[in-house]
Parts: structure tokens; sequence; C-alpha cells
């Protein structure tokens, strides 16, 4: 496990902090100016689905209950994202005091962080920071002094599953189900865990509340574009000589990061992970942003050596290991794309069956229940469009080991 | 299973509903801490939980089976999880998992003759980064070698 070092830098959330500053202060605001500020800095959710942060959390705090909770989702599972993990070993004190934060917002008593259970080494030191949080009076009763503003925040560990980082999911797995998407609506905002009003938002989302609660929409609003404000924390991983976790304002260009990262002969960018899209060098000039190459932050750099079809392959088992089930069309569909990955290895496939389960993507991509199932297909459809001449060609009708 | 270890399980399952709350939200903490201690939660100790609980037994069953850390039937005394991911698998997670098995003399999903490593893949570790990876019980190892795999297993007791 890496050892607490605070030498990253980027523009927002890296851009330093002091524990206790952002609580203190929105304790000194008012509920609505809170939210009037999060909703100018045009905050949007970090998951990947960039629903609006403002929007989630006025629906609960205007959501009549006795009851309501912030839940965090650190169960991030999406091949080739691991910033949560960077976050919530150096910089907790960003995503608990976002928390907090939320708490006090819409009027919330308790905080949980689903953290999934491939992270159980950092378990225990979050438990233990949470404890100097209840001895500086950060948690707990009277939090800073404000009288009846009572907050605690929980850590519940997850037991591998994927489909847990659909919020839906998570709460069902939290209530002590199976993780399986319910229907919405009704959404968490107003029967969330418990039948209650919450909100999940991403560890991501939360530990940039801080920041703009202390420095301002304003400010926050000076990185970005338009439509995406602020920035990102991207997990660049693969083919590249400096992999790692890297905080970039939306807006950054796909061949910007790939110099960043200095990757040498990119064939292709995966951009969102297993359920994004591939990007190849005609592409290369797009845009990271919720209006272009939309991200959860997964960024897998591919060089001109590697074999998408292999590529595809790991991304299809990865989808059958982890579907739940629980709908026809991700159930059997991401097993059907499989089966027609593996026929292409194989070279016994005919192209109108190829053209067919892309047709079987597309309709699992809108009848599917979740995210899960809607996402999958992405890399099928994009991969073998993007790459057709390079794994149709190869093939040439057949190969040698059959 | 003798009368005694029985007990032992039912008094285990009555103190983790009294740390955790009897109520369903509970089920999950439960049958982690069970599976953390005994490695595997067994079909009595399924039927306990629910007895506690107030719910079916085959409402435990469903929950357990769904979840990939969680299994009913026994494995070895030590997990060892290799990343099957694609940033690991492109980091040469086939030399790893090769070597592994050759020298623990498994396949993958198999546990050894002694009773001492299970082996399996598992999905994405979230270090991705610092691939290949791989997971022995709750702690993580990166940057693996072939040579460094076998190391690692050969210090675990």
């Amino acid at each position: 496990m890496e050892t607490k070092t605070k030498k990253r830098t980027g523009p927002v959330i890296f851009s330093g902090y002091e524990r206790g500053t952002a609580i203190k202060k929105a304790l000194s605001m008012n509920r609505e100016d809170i939210l009037l500020e999060i909703r100018e800095s045009k905050l949007r959710g970090r998951g990947g689905a960039g629903f609006p942060t403002s929007t989630k959390w006025m629906l609960t705090a205007a959501a009549l209950s006795d009851e309501k909770f912030i839940i965090c989702n650190a169960d991030e599972g999406e091949p080739g994202t691991f910033k949560d993990r960077v976050l919530l070993i150096e910089y907790p004190e960003l995503v608990f005091d976002g928390m907090v934060i939320a708490g006090y917002t819409i009027g919330a008593q308790q905080g949980i962080v689903y953290l999934r259970g491939e992270y159980e080494y950092i378990l225990k030191p979050l438990q233990d920071y949470l404890e100097t949080m209840r001895n500086d009076n950060l948690l707990g009763k009277d939090i800073l002094g404000k009288k009846g503003f009572y907050f605690d925040i929980t850590v519940f560990l997850g037991s591998g599953a994927y489909v847990c980082g659909e919020e839906t999911a998570l709460i069902e797995s939290l209530e002590g189900h199976r993780g399986e998407a319910r229907n919405r609506p009704p959404y968490p905002v107003n029967t969330g865990f418990m039948g209650k009003p919450t909100i999940v938002n991403n560890v991501e989302t939360l530990a940039t509340i801080p920041h703009i609660i202390v420095k301002g929409s304003e400010w926050y609003k000076k990185f970005g574009t338009g439509k995406s404000s602020g920035s990102k924390l991207f997990s660049v991983s693969g083919d590249c000589e400096k992999p790692g976790v890297y905080e970039l304002p939306w807006g950054t260009k796909i061949s910007e990061l790939l110099e960043l990262v200095d990757a040498k002969n990119t064939k292709v960018v995966q951009v969102g992970g297993a359920s994004g899209f591939c990007y190849n060098k005609k592409h290369f000039d797009r845009a990271l942003a919720y209006e272009d190459a939309a991200t959860g932050g997964s960024i897998m750099i591919f060089n001109a050596s590697r074999d998408m079809l292999r590529v595809l392959d790991n991304f299809m088992e990865f989808f059958v290991d982890e579907s739940c089930g629980q709908c026809t069309p991700c159930r059997i569909g991401n097993v059907k794309l499989l089966e027609g990955v593996k026929m292409i290895q194989k070279g016994e496939y005919t192209f109108s069956y190829i053209n067919k389960l892309k047709e079987l993507g597309k309709s699992m991509q809108v009848a599917s229940k979740c995210g899960l199932g809607q996402s999958s297909p992405n890399a099928f459809i994009s991969i073998l469009e993007s790459f057709s001449e390079e794994i149709f060609a190869s093939q040439n009708g057949g190969t040698n080991e059959n | 299973m003798l009368v005694e270890e029985k007990n032992a399980m039912t008094e285990e399952i009555e103190q983790l509903i009294k740390k955790f709350g009897k109520k369903r939200s509970s089920l999950l903490s439960i049958l982690h801490e069970i599976q953390t201690k005994q490695r595997h939660i067994s079909e009595y100790a399924q039927q306990e939980i629910a007895r506690l609980l107030d719910i079916h037994p085959v409402e435990v069953y469903s929950v357990l089976s769904f979840y990939t850390f969680l299994n009913a039937n026994p494995k070895g005394r030590n997990l060892v999880r290799i990343c099957r991911t694609i940033s690991c698998d492109m980091k040469g997670k086939d030399n790893i998992v090769r070597a592994i098995e050759r020298e623990l003399d498994v396949k993958i999903d198999q546990t050894t003759s002694d009773n001492k490593f299970t082996v399996e893949y598992v999905n994405c570790l979230g270090l991705c980064d610092e691939g290949p990876a791989m997971a022995i019980n709750d702690q993580v190892f990166t940057k693996l070698t072939p040579e460094k795999a076998v190391k690692l297993l050969s210090k675990v007791k």
C-alpha cells in the first residue's frame, strides 16, 4: 500500500486543502447559499454519468423526512479506474469533509462510505481517520460548535460485485440484499437507503465540494469548458511511461494527455473503461469532457503492438462475469457478444451474424435495466467498427489454429 | 460438524448480531465477518444466521451466492487472486499465472493438495497503474514478476 505522500499537484482537487476549513465555512453559511454555490459551480457527478450534483442535493434537501443519508460511492470497479483509491488513501479529509458538508446542507445525520471489497486494506486507515475526526469535533454532536448539527460516517465493505457501483444496486447491497439494480423512478433522492431520501455521490464529486466551498464557484469555473466545469481525475494505465492519477481541467485533448504520460506509438485510447468507447488516432484531437469524450476517468492506452480483439475478449469476459443476471438483455446479450468475439478469434464467423450481434448490442443499450447492460456493448460496437480492417483482415476467413 | 463447533458458531453469530443489530441490513456485514474468520459460510452458519435474523435460509444463500468474495464451500487457507483485467493482462499477468500454477501444481480455481492455497482470477483490483497485481488474502502486491510472485507465496504460512 502506498504511503501518505502529498506531492500531487492539480488545479482543483490537488490544489491543497486543510482539514475542516470547508466545514467551518459551510457551517457559517445558509443551506440555500451552499446549494446555490454548488449550482453555480455547475459541478457534475464524477462517477461517469455526469448528473448535476446540485440537482441531486436540492431534491434531497427538499424531500420531507426525519432521516436522510449521504452515501459515498467508493465501489470503484470500472476496469482501468483507480482514482478513488488514491483519494481515499491520500486525501480522506476532502472526501469526508465533503460528506459532512452534504449532511449539513440537506439535513442528513448519517453518512456511509460503500468501499469495494477489493480495497479492504484501506478500511482500517479510514476508520482510524474517522476516529480522529470525532476527536476533533468534525463528526458527532454539535460539529465545530454548531448546535444541533449531528453527523457521523461509517464505512461499509462491499464483497466484490461490479454492478454495486450502480447507485440503486449499491443501496440494495447496503440493505442486505443481492446487488440488483432497482427500477427508477423512484430515485434515491426521495426513496433511497431504507426508503429514505439519499444522496449517492462519487468519491471524487464529494472531494471537490470542500474546494468549491472554500474558494467559490467563480474560481472553480475558471477551469474546464462551459459545459464541463472544473477538473477531472484521470486514471491512466496501459502502454505509457508514466501511468498514474492525473488531475487535468476538462477539455484537455486526448493527444495532450498522451504527451503528458509519455505514451509512444499509441494506436488506440479506451476512454471510460470497459464500458466506454475506443478512440483511434483520427480522434486524438477530441476533448475529454462531458460534451465530447465523456468519462468517469479511466484512460487505457494501447500501442501499435496490441491485438484489439484480445482487448475486446478481455472486456466481454468481464461483463459476462459481472452481469448480475437480473434482466435478460444483459444476462444473455453479453454471453452472445462474447461468443461472437470467440467466433472471430477462431475464424468461424459470418459477417451477417456479426452484424446481427451489433444490432443485439444496440438493443441491449436501450433494453437493459441498468448502466451495466446499457454500456457493455459500447466496446463491442466501437472496437469492431473502428478496427474492422485490422480484425477481419488478420482473420482472413479462418486461422491456422483450427 | 461437532456439537461444540456448532455451538461456537451460533454464539459467534449471536455476537455479530449484537454488534451490527438484528436487522436485514446487517446481513452482509455478518456474512463478511464469518467469511473472514472461517473462509467460507457453511450451511449450518447460513441456517443460524437466517434463524437469528428471522429470515428464510434461502435469502441468506441467495445473497451469499451473489457476491464474488463470499462462498459456501471451503477454500484453501490462503486465497491468491490474480487480476485478469486488461491493464494487468498487458503487463504480463499470463506469465505470473503460469509461474504460480507450475510452482503450486494447480490450475486456476483449484486448491493445492495441502489445502494451503486456492488460486483464482479476480476482476480489476484497481491497481492498473502498478500491474500486474495480485492479492494474497487482504493484502495486495503490485509490479509483479513471475519470480517475485512465487517468492511472495513462499513467505505465506
